[in-house]
């Protein structure tokens, strides 16, 4: 059983392959469009296959920066959007994780459960509903039409309610002989030991409001209130083979996301393998 | 109930409220709504209108050449990309799962097309299935036909599965990492003893441990599919052409609600997406999913 040194060797090297050429396959589009957003309209149009511009330019950003007034408002839209909803989900769905929790009070198993449930509910059932009650509210193309909806997230209410149970009660216990309220302990004890999973928390929903394409273009009517990837998909019937422009306003778009991946990807992965096993 | 009692339930009650409120309106006040509007014929014009019509909208479907057209979009859709996004998915994980040096960083790589939003993405690739574009210069270095990616019904379903299988693999993946973690080396070391072969020690012992992983990635995958949208619609701009070619179900209910206000019928047809979804969900939940729950 030791003789196959060799078969070992070969092993590695198909391992390599694969790993090295599914990574150019990943890489490849990005590059591409990279690329594309430094190239001049007569370098796109040739149709050659280059990586490298042969004229390096940078007018297409400076173009949708300046030329294009509605670009960095759709790039604000989604950063305000994107943050409030941030915020709003890591407060109330670390409360709502923690009394599941903690507090045991009548009518607790049942709110686990309708949480539980809410769950395998699919968006597109709730997508025609609520767009007639954000009419009824007077609420269709506007900020509150769009954060408040999302201001909750189910599977993460489940994770914090799993991450409190798995965390030792003492510390709670000694705030609350302290003294300590009950809101006093939730926000300066257990809260600030939560930074983990609030990390892997806040990725998602920060990635899931930024990427979100279908409610802002149910709900979202003029185009000063859209968000990036609205934005982009007119950028696109208006610009329609202007790909430099597309390309680099693109490019604009991805980068705090990837940014911020780059810096979490460790929670994300954690994000990941949770919905995974729930 | 004791004072003490009372003073927690309060506290509990308090700390769901946000929670409450928003779920209450936004989500089941809506599952009720949608089933009401499924059985009437909605006018909005002029103030909203509600004619009850019975099981109208449900037998309408039938008679609907685009719901067939839809459906069977987003069934191909599915049979061809789960499958191929599962595989793919293992055999990635399989090879970053052995030591090797760099997979850290080969798993990083691999998962840009996830954090991408799919507007991006379609975008991207729209640019690169161009006539002129880059695959079609691919597939002319090496020898093979060039295609209208865009604008070919044949084709432009093909087209957006490609980069369906190749944005969503890599999640996959990952699920299937965190799963090959938990597989004990002790049953890897008695296969060794018994002289077992790397790709034997795979396709016995790693493989029938995955099942339940399995299953769950397909039942997503399945669940993912059924409600494609965003692709379909930035490459069809919202019409689902060339020639209903990149139909799918979810596009159909955005199209009979957004675009000719026909909220009942839409509601009618959402409201059997999500039984099927919903019915998939629970068959995945008791045949594998033993939740991990207290």
């Amino acid at each position: 059983m030791w003789d196959h040194k060799g078969v070992r060797i070969t092993l590695r090297i198909i391992q390599y392959a694969i790993l090295i050429s599914y990574a150019v396959i990943t890489f490849i589009p990005f590059l591409w469009a990279l690329s594309a957003s430094f190239k001049t309209l007569a370098e796109i149009s040739t149709g050659e296959p280059n990586f490298i511009p042969k004229v390096f330019t940078l007018d297409n950003y400076k173009q949708i920066f300046i030329d294009e007034p509605l670009f960095p408002r759709w790039f604000g839209n989604s950063s305000f959007v994107a943050v409030v909803v941030l915020g709003l989900n890591l407060l109330f769905n670390s409360m709502a994780g923690y009394a599941l929790a903690r507090f045991n009070f009548p009518g607790n198993k049942l709110m686990f459960f309708g949480i539980l449930a809410v769950l395998m509910i699919p968006g597109q059932l709730t997508l025609i509903p609520s767009y007639m009650i954000l009419n009824e509210f007077g609420w269709l193309n506007s900020f509150q039409g769009l954060i408040v909806p999302s201001a909750v997230n189910a599977t993460f209410i489940f994770m914090m309610r799993q991450f409190f149970l798995s965390f030792p009660k003492d510390l709670e216990e000694a705030a609350e002989i302290d003294g300590m309220g009950r809101f006093g302990t939730f926000f300066r004890i257990a809260l600030p030991l939560a930074g983990p999973a609030l990390a892997a928390q806040a990725v998602f929903i920060f990635m899931g409001s930024w990427n979100d394409f279908m409610r802002p273009l149910v709900i979202m009517s003029e185009k000063a209130m859209f968000t990036l990837p609205l934005g982009l998909n007119t950028f696109k019937g208006q610009y329609y083979s202007f790909w430099n422009l597309i390309m680099a306003a693109s490019m604009v778009f991805t980068l705090p996301a990837l940014i911020l991946f780059i810096f979490f990807n460790r929670f994300f992965v954690q994000g990941i393998t949770f919905s995974g096993i729930k | 109930m004791s004072r003490r009692k009372l003073r927690e339930t309060a506290a509990g009650y308090l700390f769901l409220l946000p929670t409450l409120l928003v779920i209450g309106t936004f989500l089941l006040v809506p599952i009720v709504y949608a089933l009401f509007l499924s059985f009437h014929k909605v006018q909005l014009l002029g103030g909203i209108s509600y004619r009850f019509i019975d099981i109208g909208n449900y037998t309408r479907m039938i008679d609907d050449d685009r719901v067939w057209i839809a459906l069977y979009n987003t069934f191909e859709y599915a049979l061809i990309v789960v499958p191929l996004q599962t595989a793919l998915a293992i055999l990635l994980a399989a090879v970053l799962n052995s030591k090797l040096r760099g997979r850290n960083a080969f798993r990083v790589l691999y998962f840009l097309p996830t954090v991408t939003s799919s507007a991006v993405l379609t975008l991207i690739f729209m640019w690169i299935f161009k006539t002129d574009g880059l695959l079609n210069d691919l597939l002319g270095f090496f020898g093979f036909p060039a295609f209208n990616w865009l604008g070919d019904p044949k084709v432009a379903l093909k087209a957006i599965m490609l980069m369906n299988v190749w944005s969503t693999a890599p999640y996959f993946m990952v699920i299937y990492l965190a799963a090959l973690q938990d597989i004990p080396d002790s049953l890897y070391e008695a296969a060794e003893i018994d002289g077992a072969r790397t790709l034997r020690k795979f396709w016995s012992i790693t493989l029938p441990l995955l099942k339940p992983v399995t299953f769950f990635v397909v039942t997503m995958g399945i669940i993912g599919t059924f409600q494609l949208f965003d692709q379909a619609y930035i490459f069809s701009n919202g019409s689902g052409g060339p020639n209903n070619s990149t139909l799918t179900v979810v596009l159909l209910i955005y199209q009979y609600a957004f675009k000719n206000l026909d909220m009942g019928y839409a509601a009618s047809l959402a409201v059997m997406l999500a039984a099927v979804i919903m019915l998939i969900t629970v068959i995945q939940r008791r045949l594998f999913g033993e939740e991990k729950l207290n």
